[in-house]
């Protein structure tokens, strides 16, 4: 199935109760062998973009890669840095900016800039009975109602089909600069990364590879903005980082650009076997989990928050971590996708999905979903 | 503005309800002598007053969880309240009502700057928050003008904005997790310190549910490292497109401020009579904020005054030190004060696009010709968000009405150019009836369906947000329960 306007997609809703896969780019992996695939990207296109409010209106099933051309040619961004996991994930195709909400999928910058979910504005989506429903709206500030925005951004798809989003844009900065710290083990980089994070030089990036591109440990700290205000807080930020270790400054656009993105899409991952998961803890937990994880490669971002790991086929990941937090499983079988929620939000959320998609139609077997 | 008629059957069950609530509360924590009541009538929206039934204040979240729980037995409905400063009558009983308050719950329960966070129970205000990490060089990004009175509790529950939020975000995104308790008594908790949830973002739903979907006594908020310094800068110009001009390039140009304040004439006025600040006579004034180190601040500071110059401003003041800042900013911040002391004023809170602007102040004009109201505009013009304030006498009978039907007309066009009925305020009893014109009924239906799920009977401060008569089959289920 492939709509081509969003009356069409509740038409198709409405007039079915069988499960139905919604797939964008189809990226992001499997689609149960059970469900039919409504495909989205005959909802495409721009609707609005207003560079001077900041304020774009797109289509679902636009092809990520042009919302960001589109941005970019009038020097403006997504903020939350949504990664490109195609390489790890060993998959083609183009991801949408729809799967992008759906997933609320935010990169690096989420520590200061927020995530996806925090620079959406307003969403139009269609529910399980095949009604058409808009929440939000074009504007910066909305508290008119519930936010049913942030309840679609992360739902995966599984309270209804995103048919148009709005996004808070923000320019892309002139300069930016890399503090790197060189052979810490992960305490220790959490630590450096936490001052950094402490301190006011507007820190938008904090990262650590336990091997890094030259195969050393390397802990990352990003400041964006104007050059001077990039020299300055890379000026800062190495003498503060000073008493961690061995202290370099990169300000050479491209390297520093780079070297985010191979942590975004996670470049030193591609080709490594295994499942790959994504855990969510306090920072200063990392270094336990990570240790604990027994992982074949891995790395911390948002200062020691998130840990990507692949781990040998299997391995219950979720055993192992003794903090508060949770992992998703992105790529491998045989576990549960998402982490479990606690009984009592577990029920609220199942009490959700039967308001908004009560013949249980959308992406089944996915978080809950049945 | 109308409320549901008090259901007397459970009026009637006062003594009961009381008698049971003490059984869980210490008896000072249990108000029920009507004079007592009174102090609970209304919330910052006076002109609408009601004593509820009792009044609770407990000290912790398993309190908090018995007398909801008991409250639901008895189908009695419950108005969560923190410091009672909505401008929207969120925090507004009905006779037959418990005010269920948080403010004896404000301590801080742990403060974490490694990981950049703090926990509170959500009686706390909001300045507190601030005031338990500055000494250490943070801060709680949102802040409301009302940041000396207003609680936690209240700013999750409106999803509360402040003058910073062009930088820093409203509420929710600095919001990490809640311990809320169900109108049922269940206790839950959703997020925490780390980033994001696990499962459907619930936590993006609560903030901002206007008390409707659980009481929240608890909540982890993120915290920054301060910046090293700010100043503001102001400028004058004579016609409100070419303000509204220069705010757009100063955006796309790539600097970031932390604020961006507009006033029009009629304020300008209003406030420099007020406070003196030496304003500039003009038709609209801009306060710029940028943050940073003196050099970072001085950059910024250059290209915001070569992309105002493009737009011919009638005065140009940058704030050389603390002093100058402080004057700056003075007629700004008591721009309340100096409508109040004029006068009678609403405040209102629609938010617009912010190419609108100056067809929206045309046309509010026109309304204020036509309604024969004043009106001063005060906007945070980097995001649109508009508090025009009109001018009344309350004295005068049928003023307060007519300044509504004014002020309904200004949402509405709010809305009609692509805006929203209210950015920071929240909907509450205020904006009830004015959301059919923003929402579909299907619209309006998927948001009761949230409410459904958390508060089936729905007790939970049940007569506001959405129009007595989109929800009145849902209330009625809990009357015939009674
Ligand atoms: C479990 C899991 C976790 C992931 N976590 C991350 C992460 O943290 N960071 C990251 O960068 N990438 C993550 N990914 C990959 C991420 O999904 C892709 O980066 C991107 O979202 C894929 O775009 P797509 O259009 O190809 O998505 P698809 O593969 O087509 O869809 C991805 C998901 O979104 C749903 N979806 C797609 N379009 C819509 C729509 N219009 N309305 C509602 N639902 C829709 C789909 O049903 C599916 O569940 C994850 C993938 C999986 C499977
Ligand atoms: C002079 C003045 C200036 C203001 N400036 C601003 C401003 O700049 N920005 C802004 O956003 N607002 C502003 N406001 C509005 C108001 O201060 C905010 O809405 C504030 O967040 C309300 O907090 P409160 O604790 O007083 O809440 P209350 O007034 O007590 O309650 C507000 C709502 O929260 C609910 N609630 C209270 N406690 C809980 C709880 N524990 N759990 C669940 N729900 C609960 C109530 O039921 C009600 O719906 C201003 C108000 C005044 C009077």
């Amino acid at each position: 199935m492939r709509p081509e306007t969003e009356a069409e997609l509740a038409g198709l809703i409405a007039g079915r109760d069988a499960p139905l896969w919604i797939r964008g780019g189809g990226t992001a992996g499997v689609v149960p062998d059970a469900a039919d695939v409504l495909e989205t990207s005959g909802l495409a296109g721009i609707s609005l973009y207003e560079p001077g409010a900041l304020t774009l209106v797109v289509k679902a099933g636009t092809p990520l890669a042009e919302v960001e051309g589109v941005l970019a040619a009038e020097g403006q961004r997504l903020a939350f840095e949504p990664a490109d996991l195609r390489g790890v994930l060993g998959a083609s195709g183009e991801p949408t900016i729809g799967a992008v909400a759906a997933m609320n999928v935010s990169g690096p910058r989420r520590i200061q800039a927020g995530a996806c979910r925090d620079f959406m504005l307003g969403v139009r989506y269609v529910d399980g009975l095949g009604t058409i429903v808009k929440n939000g709206g074009r504007v910066m500030k909305n508290v008119t109602g519930y936010d049913l925005v942030k309840l679609m951004s992360g739902a995966c798809g599984t309270l209804g089909v995103l048919t148009e989003v709005s996004m808070k844009v923000l320019p892309m900065p002139e300069a930016q600069g890399c503090v790197m710290v060189d052979g810490l083990a992960p305490d220790a980089a959490v630590q450096a990364m936490s001052a950094a994070l402490g301190s006011p030089y507007d820190v938008t990036g904090a990262a650590h590879l336990p091997v890094g591109v030259d195969g050393a440990p390397v802990t990352m700290v990003r400041v964006e903005g104007f050059g001077a205000q990039v020299d300055y807080r890379t000026g800062k930020l190495r003498d503060l980082l000073g008493r961690f270790g061995n202290v370099r400054v990169e300000t050479e656009a491209e390297r520093v650009a780079a070297g985010w993105r191979y942590v975004r899409d996670l470049e030193g991952f591609v080709g490594v076997e295994g499942d790959l998961w994504r855990i969510s803890v306090k920072p200063s937990d990392g270094p336990a989990v990570l240790a604990g994880l027994n992982a074949v490669k891995a790395q911390m971002d948002w200062g020691g928050g998130l840990i990507w790991a692949v781990v040998p086929a299997g391995t219950d990941v979720r055993a192992r971590m003794s903090v508060a937090g949770h992992a998703t499983l992105v790529r491998g079988t045989g576990q549960p996708r998402f982490h479990p929620e606690t009984p009592v939000n577990a029920q609220l959320a199942a009490g959700l999905r039967a308001k908004f998609d009560p013949k249980g139609m959308f992406n089944p077997g996915l978080m809950g979903a049945n | 503005m109308e409320m549901p008629a008090p259901n007397p059957a459970i009026v009637a069950k006062k003594a009961e309800l009381v008698r049971r609530l003490t059984e869980v509360l210490p008896e000072t924590a249990v108000i029920h002598d009507e004079a007592e009541t009174r102090a609970y009538e209304c919330d910052a929206l006076t002109a609408y007053r009601c004593p509820p039934l009792a009044a609770v204040l407990p000290s912790t979240t398993q309190e908090v969880s018995d007398v909801l729980r008991i409250c639901h037995q008895m189908g009695v409905p419950v108005v969560p309240r923190g410091s009672g400063t909505s401008l929207a009558g969120g925090a507004l009983p009905t006779a037959d009502s418990v005010i269920l308050g948080v403010a004896r719950m404000n301590a801080v329960l742990e403060t974490d700057y490694d990981n950049r966070f703090i926990r509170v129970q959500t009686g706390r205000t909001n300045l507190s928050v601030t005031g338990a990490v500055e000494a250490d060089g943070f801060f709680y990004a949102p802040d409301p003008s009302s940041q000396l009175a207003c609680a936690i509790a209240g700013n999750i529950a409106m999803n509360s904005g402040g003058a910073h939020c062009l930088k820093y975000g409203v509420t929710t995104n600095n919001l990490m997790g809640v311990t809320m308790v169900l109108m049922d008594g269940t206790i839950t908790e959703i997020g925490g310190a780390h980033l994001d949830a696990a499962g459907l973002d619930l936590l993006g739903v609560i903030c901002g549910s206007e008390g409707q979907l659980g009481v929240v006594t608890e909540a982890t908020l993120r915290i920054l490292a301060k910046p090293e310094g700010a100043l503001p800068v102001l400028m004058g110009f004579d016609t409100n497109e070419g303000a509204g001009a220069c705010v757009s390039d100063i955006i796309k140009a790539g600097v970031l401020p932390v604020a961006i304040e507009f006033m029009d004439r009629p304020c300008i006025e209003a406030c420099e009579a007020f406070a003196k600040a030496g304003y500039p006579m003009c038709e609209a004034l801009l306060i710029i904020e940028v943050e940073g180190s003196p050099e970072e601040i001085r950059h910024q500071l250059s290209l915001i005054k070569e992309i105002a110059a493009a737009h011919n401003p009638v005065d140009y003041r940058e704030a050389a030190d603390a002093d100058e800042a402080y004057r700056i900013w003075l007629g700004r911040k008591s721009a309340f004060g100096a409508m109040g002391q004029i006068n009678d004023y609403m405040c209102l809170d629609g938010t617009i696009p912010v190419s609108a602007l100056p067809e929206v102040l045309r046309r509010i004009g026109e309304l204020s010709k036509h309604y024969g109201l004043g009106v001063a505009n005060v906007f945070h013009a980097g995001d649109g968000n508009m508090h025009p304030l009109i001018l009344y006498n309350a004295n005068q009978p049928g003023q307060l009405e007519l300044c509504e039907a004014f002020g309904a007309d200004i949402l509405r066009l709010c809305v009609e150019v692509g805006g929203c009925l209210t950015g920071e305020h929240g909907v509450g009893i205020e904006k009830r009836d004015l959301m059919v014109d923003q929402f579909a009924p299907v619209d309006l239906e998927a948001q009761m369906a949230v409410k459904d799920v958390f508060d089936p009977a729905w007790l939970l401060n049940p007569a506001k947000v959405f129009p007595l008569a989109s929800s009145e089959a849902r209330r009625a289920v809990k009357i015939a329960a009674e």
